[in-house]
This record gives C-alpha cells, structure tokens and sequence, in this order.
C-alpha cells in the first residue's frame, strides 16, 4: 500500500492551502424543478405513503419518493443510491433531517414506478435496502447516535437499537394510520448528541455505576481541575491514594451524588464508567418540537430501565410497540402522543400502557423536580 | 469469507428494515474483491475490523473506543473527532479510525456527481463507512487514520470546493430545513440564512474560542422541522405578523370533501368526513377560528400561527405576507441542569438579504460577546443565561424587553432592583436616620 499524495507537503504546510470556504452552496445542488420554482411553491399533497406531490403556483408539480436509510451507510450503498437517482431523478437527491432520502421526479407514474422499484431492493441478508414510507400521520425514520460503532460514552448500541426497533414498527412506517405523527429519537448516552429530549418516544441509553477510577493514570491524562469542575453534582473531588507503596494525585467521588451523566469521561478518559450489568436504557415519552396546536414540550421519563439485550432488545421494542399501539388505538385525531397523555392523565397512561410507576420517575433533580409534583386534587383513581 | 465471526449481528440482517449489518458485509466484500484496483490508503480490511469489535460489544455489553486525543489538520480546531479502539491487537484495521465531519449543502440537497466525488475520496483515504448524516446535519465520513487527515482536507477544499464541519468549544456546523427549495410554508429562505452566516461565521466554526459548543438551526416556520427551538443554542424560527390569507372555495372543498385533509397525510385509517369544526375550529389554540355559512372566519390579532389551520387545509390557508424569524435562544439537551427549550429572545426580526442580514448578525455577536465573557468552560449559552437572568442577556443583546418573551410574570417579588432604579439611589446618611429612629 503505497502512500498516494493528494497535492499536500507536510514540509509546506500552508502552500497552496484553502480553508474556510465553507459548504456548497445549496442552488448548485437543486433538481431543476425545484431550482425554478424556489419560493414559489403553493401547496402539497401525500399521495401515497412515501410519495409526496408539491405543486407549483406555476403549476409545476414535483413528486417526491421518499425511502428509509440505515444512516450509516457505506460507499457502496451510497454510489448505489446514486445509481438510482441517476436513472429515475435526474442525478439530484437530498436528505431528510430525520435521515430519510427522497427522490425527485416530474411525472406521477414514474413517481409510483419509482417507488415500486424501490419496495423491491433487498440485501443478501433479507432485509429491505430503500424501504418507501415515512410521510404524514406515521413512524418515520430514527434519527440516531454511533452507539457501539463509534463512540467512546456509550451506554447502548444506536444502529442496533434502531434496526430492531424500526423492524417492530416498521407497519408505521410504511402506513399512515396513527392519530399524528410519531417522532421516534435514539441517543446511546445522557450527552444526547441525538437529542432526544423533545420526542415522541425516546430511547435513551443510560449507566448506573459510578466511573472506575484509574488512579495509576488519571493525573497523566486528565486536568484534575476540569474533571471536578466538570460534576454537574459537585461528587468529584481532588484526592491522594497511596498505591504499592506511592503517592498518586488522583481524584475521588462521593457516589451516592453521582447520576452517571459521564460529563467527567469526557473530560478526564481516567474516569470510565461504561458496565455490562450497569448500563441500558431508558425509555421517554411525550415530547415535540412543532409548535402545532400545542407547544413544543420535553420528553417524560416513563421507564427508567431495561437491560440491554443484544441483538434485537425484545424488551426495549416489545414497551415501545405497546406504547406506539396503545396510543394509536386510544387518541384523537391530530393529537401527539405527549398530549394525549397529558388529557387523559399520567396516572391513566401508565395503566393503559401497562407500564409500573416506581420512584425512579418520581423527579429529584433540582428546581425542575418540583415543578413536575402534584399540588391539586384533581387525580384519577 | 468474513475475518470475524459475528452470530449475533449476523441476527441484525433479517427483518424489513435496511440492515447496517449487511451493508458493512457488502462493503467488505468489496474491498476484499477491489474489482477498480482501489489503492486503500488505509487497511483494506476495516469494514471487517468494524464488524468484529461490534460484535464484541453485542457480546460484551460495553463499547471498545477510547477517548479521542487531538487529532485535526492544521490551523482548524474542529471538524475531526480522533477514535481509537481499545483492542487494536484484535481488530488493526480499526486501530485508528478517526471520523471527519465535512460540511454539508443546506437542505442536504446533492448532485450525485458530487456524491460520487466525495465518495471516491473515502474509499481510497478512509473506511468506506459514512453517515449520512450526523446530528448536526455535517456529512460524517467514519474513520480513516491520521496521515490520511491533511489528505483528505485538501482534496476536499481542492477538488470538491468543501470544507469541514464543527467539532468540538466552536460554532457547530448550522442546520436549516429544506426551507423554500419546497415547502410552502417557509417564511423566510431559511436556506440563504444559514448559508451566509456559517460562510460569516467561518472562524467560529474552525477554531474554537466559545466555552462549549454553539449551534444555529434554521427553520422556516413553527413547524420546526430541524427542531430549532429545541437543540440550537440560537435557533431561528420563520413567522408572520399579518392575517392567514384564506381561500374560501378551497375551505369549501376540504368540507364537501373534495380535498383530503392535512394533505392526506391521514389517509392510512377511515377517520370519518372531515369535520370542520372539530379538526379546525375547536383545536386553534387561540381559539381565534369560527365556522359560520359556510365561511372560515379567523380573528387575526388573536391568531399565534401554530400552524394547525394552515397544515390541515393547506390549499385553502396561507401564511401571511409580513414575515420574518423569531429568535430563541439556549436550547440544548441535558446534562448539567437538564434540558432546556430555547427561550424566545427576539419577538420578530426582518430577514433583509440587501443589508447582508445586518439585524440578525448585530444580534448573534453581541450575544456570543456577552457568553464569551461570561460564560464558564463548558457551559452552553442556555445555563449561562440561567445562571445570569434572562434580563441580562436581552441586555446584552440589546433586545428591547417584551411581555411575549415570558409565559407569564414572576412569581416572587425578589426584584433585584439595582441602585439607579431607585429614588435616591442606595446611598443614605445614618445620622440623619438616627435623628428620626433613636437606637
């Protein structure tokens, strides 16, 4: 494997550089339809699940097919996606935010081949490659953290919980039968790259133990100072422990204060807190980010742990499927999942969604929690 | 012949979803056949490693990365998250995996030309592994080892006229919906907005000299379809100030049923004829909508553009012609005091193109000045802002106070009335006290 230069000479590090030039601009990129109807769009239509018409005050009409992604996705998987927009768009596609890809085409019939064509891509293994769906009153895809791919605080897996859970759900995702969209949100790790705080249903993986301390290392690897001041609970503190006979500077932690956020993983690698016994997930309801008819509102704990069981969490899915059919079979029409529970109570969604209210979701965490308590009569029995 | 077994992702293949499994397979066995004669800059082999450390999470219920360590291209402090696996013995391939972030066109629209381009590049200098996207919106390109870094940037601001993204106490790469390119509903090129200000912004967003990360997200209107409000330390938000245009044949169509409603986006499940009154009227959260012969009669001023009447009849409701954003500010996710929604800063602002968005930028630096200077390490705006008073940012922001930026008043009178809000100010002669008050 011979090195191949690209034009860089470390020895010259700033000749020839460009930076700061920012992304692309968006225009270079549009399907001509969109390009010449750019802020001169009059209204929509779903014409299908997975197929949307927008329609022009020109009278122009663009159908978008819209297909499920995996996320992480290969070379190979995107020159394939390429392939096909090449042959049926025109060489044009684009991303949702929620990691679906959609197509482009001017004619409804090619729109519907298009998305027949796409039904029918399989893997080896079985499993769909652009399954079509994810538009109007249903599942779409979930958006997602690295998990065990790629990151170094994670308590769960992303694209395996992910794949397991979209496989369960995957009727909704392709149908558009619940009362309102139902916005589904994994993030493996308190730090919530995938923020998951404002979803319908989130997964959220979570420690239970307190950071191992590395003391042999940690005062070669991490600032002392930053790692205390990192504790969002004050339970680090600065410490000294005699080990075989010498002295380490080190840190200790008062465990009963911790709440496993890994706020001082990330900032001292000494700390570790990653267990196989400890770690898992838990689940979140109720949030939305729209400010339809209701305002945006954070996700509620709902169940506060399941283990992870690798490959497919029966459990994790069989609560999430429990809740998703409860609510499709019980709210109104247009009414989110957050709002439907908040209209028939906290105390009657745990009930019907046959789920156990322990103290753990009982809020103890600083000024919020109080605001979380009940201070009326008004209670269901 | 897969280098690793792996009986319990080998699980993850069947089901209907698309299968991360199988396509990391499908790249292995790619690279193991190379049938372009690739010259892999780095092990040909790393789909495989990939495969088998995960596997080895599956079993063992942890993960097998480290901590990253600096690693990045010169004169950038962002755009590159170092990774190494913490079993390089069993999976050399993995060893290095360094990811790059490689900012993204806004609405994530593409040719495939550049598509193609971008992935010619990763599979001669990286995995052949990507995430398309990450949750900033940046293109992700997943792992590649460190002498390939200096390479892989320069071909991309070389050849492919792109940059990298945010990492890291900077600006992170901004976000914005699809934006005008096609939804009706954007009331402002949400696009052109966050386009401009990360080409502005290209300083912030390389080095870092903020106390953690900052993010700007860009939505075209309330529905918030990149989630500003929630996950943007100053999230834009498209609005109106006139009255919903109507179009009173159209209403008429969407009750004689003529038109699905909510562009059919119900259509999975017989929920009955469209029932005006209760899917409309009784659901405007102003109450501001009344149904009567046969007219949609909406009270404008009540109106607070939820967006509800206008997603359900789009054919017949428009969004009115006075539009601008509203800025909120300090939403993120939680740690440290939990999570926080964005707080609305800015009522109502102008998006004006031809004075390069001057109010908007005015705004955004005087803020980022006021955390700057304020702001601990590792705290984003939201807890600063917190921790100092929503008064003091909008002071620093010269935001003019409004009752629309509070849900409601305080609840305790613990004013912290300063000295020059007092008659008098704060100095007082105690002996001309003690001659009316005896000790």
């Amino acid at each position: 494997m011979a090195f191949i230069s690209s034009g860089y000479n470390p020895d010259k590090p700033m000749e020839g550089r460009i930076s700061d030039i920012g992304p692309r601009h968006f225009g270079e990129f549009l399907p001509p339809v969109i390009a010449k109807n750019f802020g001169k769009w009059d209204y929509h239509e779903i014409l299908e699940p997975g197929v949307l018409c927008h329609t022009a005050l020109s009278g122009d009409k663009a159908y978008t097919v819209r297909c499920g992604s995996a996320r992480l996705m290969t070379v190979t998987h995107v020159r394939e996606i390429c392939d096909i927009a090449d042959k049926y768009a025109g060489g044009h596609l684009r991303f949702t935010t929620r990691n679906n890809i959609e197509f482009i085409v001017e004619d409804k019939q090619a729109a519907l081949d298009l998305k027949a064509f796409l039904n029918n891509q399989k893997f080896p293994g079985g499993s769909m490659k652009f399954p079509v769906g994810g538009t109007g009153a249903g599942v779409t895809n979930i958006v997602h953290t690295q998990g065990w791919i790629h990151c170094h605080t994670p308590a769960t897996d992303a694209s395996g919980t992910v794949k397991a859970t979209m496989d369960v759900v995957f009727d909704d995702f392709q149908n558009m039968k619940l009362p309102a969209p139902v916005r589904i949100s994994m993030a493996c790790c308190l730090n919530m790259c995938g923020a998951v705080h404002c979803s319908d249903i989130a997964i959220l993986g979570i420690h239970r133990k307190p950071p191992l301390i590395d003391h042999e290392y940690l005062d070669n690897l991490c600032e002392i100072p930053l790692a205390v001041a990192s504790c969002p609970t004050g339970a680090v503190r600065p410490s000294k422990v005699e080990l075989n006979g010498k002295t380490y500077k080190t840190v200790a932690i008062k465990e009963e204060r911790c709440m496993f956020c890994g706020n001082c993983y990330t900032m001292c690698p000494s700390l570790p807190l990653s267990d196989g016994e400890g770690d898992g997930i838990a689940i979140m309801v109720g949030g939305k980010i729209s400010n339809r008819v209701t305002k945006p509102a954070f996700s509620k704990v709902v169940v506060p742990y399941i283990p992870n069981e690798p490959p497919r969490w029966p459990t994790m899915t069989k609560v999430i499927k429990k809740i998703l059919d409860t609510y499709a079979a019980d709210a109104n029409k247009y009414e989110r999942l957050g709002d439907w529970a908040n209209r028939i109570g906290w105390e009657r969604f745990f009930e019907k969604c046959e789920l156990e209210f322990t103290a753990h979701l009982i809020d103890d965490f600083r000024d919020p929690a109080y605001y979380t308590w009940r201070q009326t009569t008004q209670f269901k029995w | 012949m897969a280098k690793h077994k792996t009986p319990l992702l080998d699980q993850l293949e069947s089901g209907p979803w698309p299968s991360f499994v199988s396509d990391i397979k499908q790249e292995a066995a790619a690279r193991a056949k190379n049938e372009k004669g690739v010259q892999y800059q780095v092990a040909v082999d790393c789909p495989d490693d990939l495969l088998g450390v995960l596997e080895m999470s599956f079993t063992d219920g942890e993960t097998h990365w480290k901590h990253g360590g600096i690693v990045g291209v010169f004169g950038y402090g962002g755009g590159v998250i170092g990774r190494y696996c913490d079993q390089p013995q069993m999976f050399p391939g993995v060893a290095h995996f360094h990811t790059v972030r490689v900012a993204q066109p806004n609405g994530k629209w593409y040719s495939t030309e550049f598509l193609r381009s971008l992935m010619d590049i990763w599979d001669l200098r990286g995995s052949g592994l990507t995430n398309l996207h990450g949750a900033t919106g940046d293109i992700v390109l997943l792992g590649t080892s460190t002498p390939q870094l200096e390479e892989i940037f320069w071909e991309l601001t070389h050849n492919l006229n792109v940059d990298l993204g945010g990492s890291g106490s900077n600006l992170r790469t901004p976000a914005s919906c699809m934006g005008m390119s096609r939804c009706q509903y954007a009331c402002y090129d949400a696009q052109e907005l966050c386009y401009n200000l990360t080409q502005e912004y290209q300083d912030e967003l390389h080095r870092p000299a903020f106390p953690y990360k900052f993010k700007f997200k860009f939505d075209g209107c309330p529905n918030g379809c990149v989630a500003a409000i929630a996950r943007s330390d100053l999230g834009f938000l498209g609005t109106f100030k006139d009255p919903i245009k109507i179009n009173q044949e159209a209403v008429a169509a969407y009750v004689g049923g003529e038109i699905a409603p909510n562009a059919g986006a119900h259509a999975g499940r017989d929920w009955g004829k469209f029932d005006i009154q209760k899917e409309v009227v009784d659901l405007c959260p102003s109450k501001c909508i009344s149904y009567e012969g046969g007219k949609l009669i909406m009270d404008h001023k009540e109106c607070v553009r939820c967006m509800h009447c206008i997603n359900t009849m789009p054919q017949a409701l428009r969004i009115g012609d006075d539009r601008g954003v509203s800025i909120f500010c300090g939403a993120k996710a939680p740690i440290l005091d939990g999570p926080q929604m964005g707080s609305l800063l800015v009522p109502f602002v102008e998006v004006n193109k031809d004075d390069d968005y001057q109010a908007i930028k005015d705004i955004v630096e005087a803020v980022w000045d006021w955390w700057m200077e304020e702001g601990k390490n590792r705290e984003r705006i939201g807890e600063t802002m917190k921790r100092l008073g929503f008064a003091a940012l909008a002071e620093a922001a010269g935001v003019p106070i409004d009752a629309r930026q509070v849900q409601e008043p305080r609840h305790n009178p613990y004013i912290f009335w300063k000295a020059e809000d007092v008659e008098g100010g704060w100095e007082r002669d105690l002996a001309e006290f003690r001659k009316r008050h005896q000790r």
